[in-house]
């Protein structure tokens, strides 16, 4: 939206202050030329749909970000130095988001209502995250590098999810789709456990996921991916990989 | 004739070479031995499109650096007459030769090529629905159940133009003298990226004319112009100086003219031994291929 327009014309975009409309400028200086790259400097963790439907250009928040940021994102990058609110990416089509601490619930998931999250694109989070982290998605990659709360990958349809660690209910309702887990979950007695091996699809993933102190291992001389199968209460035909190091 | 500094004479004459479709497979596995080992059985019995439906070859062998899945690899080319032929020929060779190999997975090796053939898009059947894709930075890729473990394979392979049949033909006094050039002419030109030699060790002994003079139905025989055996005797005319005793062919197979040419000119240059008395070419006198190779030209650049 932003892309193409001169600075007055930014400067007087509408913002909504609760109710009421005001002018972009009200809140923010606007500086610099015409760019497909836009940088926000301080505290926007109260801001809210950020990002939200954009297609192209590089979006960069030195500091934290509110809440639905990158929403319906549907190419572009954002890059968040700080925190993100709920609903981070939720139901994105493409691009990347790269948060560089903690992200709250719902990363990538369907809105209330709606059958489908996340259909494609790439969520970097490099610290912890909340609820429901890529409920209902159908294709794509979420990559947490801390651990997450409950509920992650609920009736997960597709992609990959990639966790530091979860809390309870991982995988609940799943359909299809993979989830890897780089720290021991609490299993739901509807997986069933099928092998241990490392699945040479991962060593593409891990390739790609470039956070910082965080990489994806695939290596057989350091341990090995615990292959669970399920979720048996939709059927599904999604699979949980829980890596177990040599050590541990 | 011309002359080179060494006395070996460069036949005025040229390779004549086809139009043909190419893929680049880059099959990794857990150590480069067994890369190889399925690289090996792919391009097995793949010398020639007349007899064998495809010519195939390894192009190099990959440091875990340059595949995509990190992992040691082998990239091998793969030239059809056409595309629909040759993508049937892909989806054998890599479900008989790459899929039952332990420890491997394949990939695309030409992701710019514009026209793409499903090629894991049909080995994934092999999953009985047990299969699963991943999507990733807009490839799909196919995961399929083997007792091993997993095998990967990317869903699509690009195919591009190409060219096969470059070739040229090492006229020398005794047959150490012909494969002593023949083996340094491969050694050469198997530096060069982009192309194959699809034959036994690079190198051919029974090189081709079109079709037959005494049986109507074979679609090719012996080159008897080029066979010392046959000299002086009533019927074919022979090609071959007096003193010519061996001679040996090389054939490369290149997926652009540039490489082709690159691949002859160090060729040539290598075969520039002792007891090798002239260089020539094989050709259809320029009526069938519309890739020609002047060998005086590539000699003098």
């Amino acid at each position: 939206m932003i892309a193409g327009l001169s600075n007055e014309k930014i400067r007087a975009l509408p913002a909504f202050l609760g109710k009421n409309q005001r002018r972009l400028d009200d809140f923010f200086t606007i500086e610099g030329e015409c760019s497909d790259d836009v940088k926000i400097v301080g505290d926007a963790s109260k801001l809210k749909w950020i990002g939200r439907g954009m297609t192209r250009g590089r979006l960069i928040i030195e500091g934290s970000a509110g809440m639905h940021l990158g929403a319906y994102m549907e190419g572009g990058t954002i890059e968040v130095t700080g925190n993100a609110g709920d609903w981070l990416g939720a139901e994105m089509t493409g691009g990347t988001i790269r948060i560089g601490g903690n992200a709250g619930g719902q990363a990538g998931a369907a809105y209330r209502g709606s059958l489908t999250g996340m259909r494609n694109g790439t969520i970097l989070i490099g610290g912890s995250a909340g609820l429901e982290v890529g409920m209902r998605m159908l294709r794509g990659t979420i990559v947490v590098a801390g651990g997450v709360r409950d509920f992650a990958g609920l009736e997960m349809k597709g992609g990959t999810l990639v966790l530091g660690g979860a809390e309870l209910r991982t995988g609940a309702w799943m359909l299809r789709g993979t989830i890897v887990s780089l720290a021991p979950i609490p299993i739901l007695p509807t997986f069933a456990y099928a092998s241990a091996y490392n699945p040479t699809f991962l060593r593409l993933y891990a390739r790609q996921v470039k956070l910082p102190g965080f990489s994806i291992p695939f290596d057989p001389a350091t341990g090995v991916y615990r292959r669970y199968t399920g979720d048996a209460a939709v059927p599904g035909k999604g699979e949980l990989l829980v890596w177990e190091g040599s050590s541990s | 004739m011309a002359l080179m500094p060494d006395n070996v004479q460069v036949i005025d004459t040229f390779a004549e070479a086809f139009g043909m479709r190419a893929s680049r497979v880059v099959i990794t596995a857990r150590s480069p031995e067994w890369a190889q080992t399925a690289a090996q059985s792919m391009t097995g019995f793949a010398t020639s499109v007349i007899g064998c439906k495809l010519e195939a070859g390894i192009e190099e062998t990959l440091k875990g650096s340059a595949t995509p899945d990190g992992r040691p690899g082998v990239s091998v080319l793969v030239f059809g007459s056409d595309a629909d032929g040759l993508a049937k020929r892909l989806i054998e060779r890599i479900g008989q030769t790459v899929l039952t190999c332990p420890t491997t997975a394949c990939f695309d090796g030409l992701p710019e090529a514009a026209d793409r053939v499903p090629v894991g898009g049909m080995l994934r059947h092999f999953g009985d629905k047990f299969q699963s894709s991943k999507f990733l930075d807009g490839i799909r890729y196919w995961r399929i159940p083997v007792m091993e473990g997993e095998f990967l394979i990317q869903e699509s392979f690009g195919i591009q133009k190409a060219i096969g049949g470059g070739n040229f033909l090492i006229l020398a006094r005794d047959e150490d003298s012909a494969l002593g050039a023949a083996e340094a002419a491969v050694s050469a030109m198997r530096t060069v990226r982009g192309v194959i030699l699809p034959f036994p060790g690079g190198i051919v002994r029974s090189g081709s004319k079109v079709g037959a003079r005494h049986y109507k139905n074979m679609i090719a025989s012996t080159n008897d112009a080029y066979c010392p055996t046959l000299k002086g005797r009533l019927g074919p005319e022979s090609a071959l100086p007096e003193e010519v005793n061996s001679v040996l062919e090389i054939v490369v197979d290149g997926l652009d003219r540039a490489s082709i040419e690159e691949a002859l000119r160090a060729g040539i240059a290598a075969a520039r031994r002792p007891g090798v008395v002239a260089i020539s070419a094989g050709n259809y006198g320029g009526k069938l291929g519309k890739h020609h190779f002047h060998l005086r030209e590539l000699t003098s650049a």
